[in-house]
């Protein structure tokens, strides 16, 4: 099935927030904060400017709390007499004219007393950096299996490694973007670009202190996200919001992208040590794993990430003795959030950078190191969960180098780089999982609720709060309902993602919405056609023509043709058991298996490496759409090779980005990346996933950075440890300055 | 902000003239837009004398070795020309590198040359050739080698009143042409170490030009003194010296100053020990 808004975008018709038809309206702007951390003594209104022309907004105008509603309540909507990093939010100005708005807000001056920062977030802080707890950790979390000390102890070989990974930003083409406006009810009502609608109302409800039914979120067509559309939309959200309450007509607030990429979350920045044990045959024996993430100046859902990156640190590996040791940190950078992958690429960066190492320490191939320990069904995962889903993960990676023609290319280019004097050819591969859906008791704590609804002309609305955000949600679900009632898929329709509309299905998210929301879906759609067959006394289930024309006289049949609604809510599935107190359990309902070969040139001249052919195959349960799951694979490729290579955020001296321009954060073009990924799927259907899917969304992100590193190492004969290798410092690799 | 839309050369002159400190003039508009709409408050007095409608400053001509280049000539124009992209092959390979192709359609080698940035593609290849610009005012027309243009970053020896009508190269015939960009990425990047050199094939001479790597695009006089006398050279290493007397290269959000002598050494190196039997491996 081709995507459903496909034509639309491709011609340029689809409406994004600031396409919206709106009048009477006035422009949003922020003024943010100039230092990263200290006491605001005053706000000087430059004296060029008409202010009484201005709606401003500061936090005296909040109704409700002064608190951004996430996981904690520790984030000012607008800050009022203290900044923890740079451009965090003091002021909101709206005004008519948008060229007015920017002059006005480059004339307010923000006067701070400036309080130590703290900025590197590997370092210990020092007593006067320290702003949380006794030592800025917002959440430390431990998993620990069998005994490491032991096991190191009567290890042949230990191997050590240390493993950085900076800050990615999404980059989605579209900025952040809102309009707020009260209807004639009272309802104030916010469309936007947005991944999670109920996230943003929760929020709103919170810090306007309005009941739901006060508060109205819509989803406007949304030019991409990848998390980063996750959390920050409550935060805009409330701006826009307030704005419009005091002035008392609607407010558009659009990010340009400048401001967009200094003021908005990234993915957390990693630093990880690796010790491990391994007997001299290459066996893993202990994983020793310490990691810190630096989260930024408020919690927002870094408890979450780490988690995340602490389940998936251990790789897809069969060891006994497993210690992690997991912190989030805070610092005084811009808070650091929800990013494709979720705290997984870092894990599975360092990790498999880290067997890459080893196997060189250990003389055993790279690929027979893996197929030595890659987990086999009843084998338990660093959490203990047993693995007994029948997928052949050593089959996997045998399927990803006969693809890649791993064993000949090696030798070919072992020939190359003798010959070349400053060409040089590599070969890296990865292996890595993915955790579909929310971690641990995630989804048993969102509990979502799925509802399709029969029409009076037979056709069927499912209605759910996930989004469309350029992944192809809407295409999948409309198949699975169609396929679950028989229905042509032109007799399913997706309701808006309103909250007014639309029960909470949970947030578009964790990979979760095919597998998880789709598999509700499939359940509402079969109470559905329960609830038509008892309404029409059929004998039997009544699938498409006859669904179909069951539910036109079933709704005709009833007062005012009120549709007939299908229902289901979130069931955990009866093998899943998860300890949040032991860290010990089903992490996850399932997982997604991985094996991706990279092939790169690195240029001795320039430094400059070169992805030339890229190899990805995965297991990730039944493919629904195969044109979208390949479009999902080949997207996360490059959004990773990007990180792996290029993309990364420069700090000035106040923590804010400094490199806040496309011009020099530096994203791939289709001239950086293979011209050919190649995308091999394995099926092995899921029971609790609709039609047997699992997440596919993050998993592409996970493993090309350490795929395309560890063709580097084997390209150059260097330990690269950080992303992004940039050419700067790869350079300093080879070329030591002395 | 103004905008004035002459029609004719010397209209612009005059308005220009008229604008005084107050005045800027507008090409293709590339460089401006970087920072539009954010600083766009910052040319509140701008008065702008948009050069787009004085149509004959488009034209190219070729003729008599001589290339001339109108004001709004852009990258594209000098790709389309088969007698420029033959007389002068790196103009057609910096055109092509230059931003994005909506750039180079729009974007003006004399844009190139009057924004002054040291990161400028066009400028790296125009100064590779024997290269004089043509400044018009009120007053008349002055003639400006490229290779004293500048004075500083973002500086030139331009009046405020001055429009810079046509790009003139001198045609020789070369023995070496070589044009390398080393950008942050394989496109629509802006370069950390740009290099373009020229051997003239009749006296010998050299030119040796890089941008991203001082304050100003600039040649390099050690280093063409150098390849005159044909000085062996043990490998990349040795030319760090000889490129130290010549630019002096920084630290920025796009790079740095270490890397960008490194990387100069090494294309050098391997550009010129094909091409040049005493140079040596």
């Amino acid at each position: 099935m081709k995507r459903i808004e496909g034509i639309s975008k491709l011609t340029g018709r689809e409406r994004y927030v600031d396409d919206l038809p709106l009048e009477g309206f006035l422009w949003g702007a922020t003024v943010r904060s100039p230092a990263a951390r200290g006491r605001i003594k005053a706000i000087h209104f430059g004296t060029d400017i008409d202010w009484s022309q201005f709606v401003i907004v500061d936090h005296r105008d909040i109704p409700g709390p002064n608190e951004v509603a996430m996981i904690e309540r520790d984030m000012p909507i607008l800050a009022a007499s203290e900044v923890r990093h740079a451009h965090e939010a003091i002021l909101c100005l709206a005004h008519p004219d948008r060229h007015e708005l920017r002059r006005a807000v480059a004339s307010v001056r923000v006067e701070i007393e400036p309080e130590e920062p703290y900025l590197d977030f590997v370092a210990e802080p020092t007593q006067s950096q320290i702003q949380y707890g006794s030592d800025n950790v917002f959440k430390h979390i431990a998993v620990n299996k069998g005994d490491v000390e032991q096991a190191l102890a009567e290890a042949d070989v230990i191997i050590e490694g240390v493993y950085e990974t900076g800050a990615q930003e999404h980059v989605y083409i579209e900025p952040q973007g809102m309009v707020a406006w009260e209807d004639d009810a009272g309802v104030l009502r916010l469309t936007g670009s947005l991944q999670c609608p109920y996230y943003v109302l929760n929020a709103l409800m919170h810090g306007l202190n309005r009941t739901a039914e006060q508060v109205r979120v819509i989803q406007a067509s949304t030019g991409g996200a990848f998390g980063g559309k996750e959390d920050y939309p409550s935060i805009i959200g409330l701006h826009t919001a307030l704005l419009t309450l005091k002035a008392g007509c609607p407010v558009k607030m659009i990010y340009d992208r400048g401001e967009d990429l200094a003021a908005t979350t990234k993915r957390h920045p990693s630093h990880i040590r690796h010790r491990t044990g391994f007997a001299r045959d290459g066996r893993l024996l202990a994983q020793d794993i310490d990691i810190r993430l630096d989260a930024g100046a408020y919690v927002t859902l870094s408890p979450v990430v780490l988690s995340r990156c602490v389940i998936h640190a251990a790789g897809p590996y069969q060891c006994a003795n497993v210690r992690i040791n997991g912190q989030a940190v805070m610092t005084n950078r811009v808070p650091f959030g929800a990013f494709r992958g979720f705290g997984a690429p870092q894990s599975h960066f360092a990790n498999e950078r880290h067997m890459d190492a080893a196997a060189r320490q250990l003389g055993i191939g790279p690929a027979e190191l893996r197929r030595i320990n890659l987990i086999r069904d009843g084998q338990q995962t660093a959490t203990g969960q047993v693995i007994n889903d029948g997928t052949d993960r050593v089959g996997l990676l045998d399927d990803a180098l006969s693809r890649a023609d791993y064993g000949r290319l090696r030798e070919a280019h072992r020939a190359f780089n003798a010959s070349n004097p400053y060409r040089r050819r590599g070969i890296g591969i990865a292996t890595f999982h993915h955790g579909a859906g929310f971690t641990g008791s995630g989804e048993v704590d969102l509990a979502s609720v799925v509802n399709v609804a029969g029409l009076a002309d037979g056709r069927v609305e499912v209605q759910v709060a996930n989004t469309e955000m350029g992944q192809g949600a809407l295409t999948v679900l409309t198949q699975i309902a169609a396929a679950r009632l028989g229905y042509d898929t032109n007799d399913i329709v997706i309701a808006p993602a309103d909250t007014a509309l639309v029960p909470n299905s949970g947030p578009t998210v964790a990979s979760r919405t095919a597998m998880v929301v789709g598999f509700l879906i499939e359940q509402a759609c079969d109470d559905l056609q329960a609830g038509v067959m008892q309404a029409a006394a059929c004998d039997q289930r009544p699938v498409g023509a006859h669904l179909k024309q069951a539910i036109q006289i079933v709704v005709s049949q009833t007062e005012d043709h009120q549709p007939i609604i299908g229902s289901a809510t979130y069931g955990k599935p009866p093998d899943v058991h998860w300890d949040e107190a032991t860290y010990t359990g089903s992490a996850y309902g399932t997982y997604a298996w991985a094996a991706y070969v990279a092939s790169v040139e690195v240029d001795l001249r320039t430094f400059v490496t070169t992805v030339t052919d890229f190899v990805a195959v995965q297991e990730i349960g039944t493919v629904l759409n195969e044109g979208l799951a390949r479009g999902q694979i080949e997207g996360g490729v490059v959004q990773a090779i990007g990180w792996a290579l290029s993309e990364e955020c420069l700090w000035d001296e106040q923590g804010g980005m400094s490199n806040a321009q496309l011009t020099n954060y530096i994203i791939p073009t289709s001239c950086d990346v293979p011209l050919n990924i190649d995308v091999g799927f394995v099926e092995n259907p899921y029971a609790y996933g609709a039609q047997g899917a699992k997440g596919i969304g993050e998993l592409p992100m996970d493993g090309p950075a350490a795929a395309v590193l560890n063709a580097i190492a084997d390209a150059t004969g260097v330990n690269p440890t950080v992303v992004p290798m940039t050419p700067e410092r790869l350079m300093e690799l080879l070329v030591p300055n002395e | 902000m103004r905008v004035c839309m002459p029609t004719t050369l010397s209209d612009a002159c005059s308005m220009l003239a008229d604008a005084g400190t107050a005045g800027r003039v507008m090409a293709g508009g590339t460089d401006l837009l970087v920072d539009w709409p954010q600083r766009a408050h910052e040319h509140d007095d701008t008065i702008w004398i948009d050069l787009s409608r004085v149509t004959p400053l488009r034209r190219i001509t070729c003729a008599d070795h001589v290339l001339r280049l109108g004001a709004l000539t852009t990258y594209w124009d000098v790709v389309q020309s088969e007698q420029a992209a033959e007389a002068f092959p790196l103009l057609k390979q910096a055109a092509r590198v230059v931003g994005s192709l909506q750039i180079q359609t729009r974007g003006t080698w004399a844009g190139n040359i009057m924004n002054g940035s040291p990161a400028a593609d066009g400028v790296l290849a125009l100064m590779a050739y024997d290269t004089t610009i043509e400044l018009r005012s009120t007053a008349g027309v002055r003639r400006v080698s490229l290779d004293t243009f500048y004075t500083g970053y973002r500086s030139t020896v331009a009046r405020a009143d001055e429009i810079l009508e046509s790009i003139v190269l001198r045609r020789h015939r070369y023995r070496i042409q070589y044009f390398e960009k080393i950008g942050t990425r394989q496109a629509q990047a802006i370069t950390k170490v740009g290099l373009a050199l020229t051997q003239d094939s009749a006296d010998h001479s050299w030119r040796v030009v890089m941008n991203s790597m001082a304050p100003t695009v600039t040649r390099c006089p050690a280093l063409e003194g150098v390849l005159s006398a044909q000085q062996p050279m043990a490998g990349p290493d040795a030319w760090l010296p000889i490129i130290d007397a010549d630019v002096s290269p920084i630290d920025d959000l796009r790079s740095t100053s270490r890397y960008r002598r490194v990387v100069a050494a090494r294309l050098l190196h391997s550009a010129l020990a094909d091409r040049c039997d005493w140079i040596g491996q």
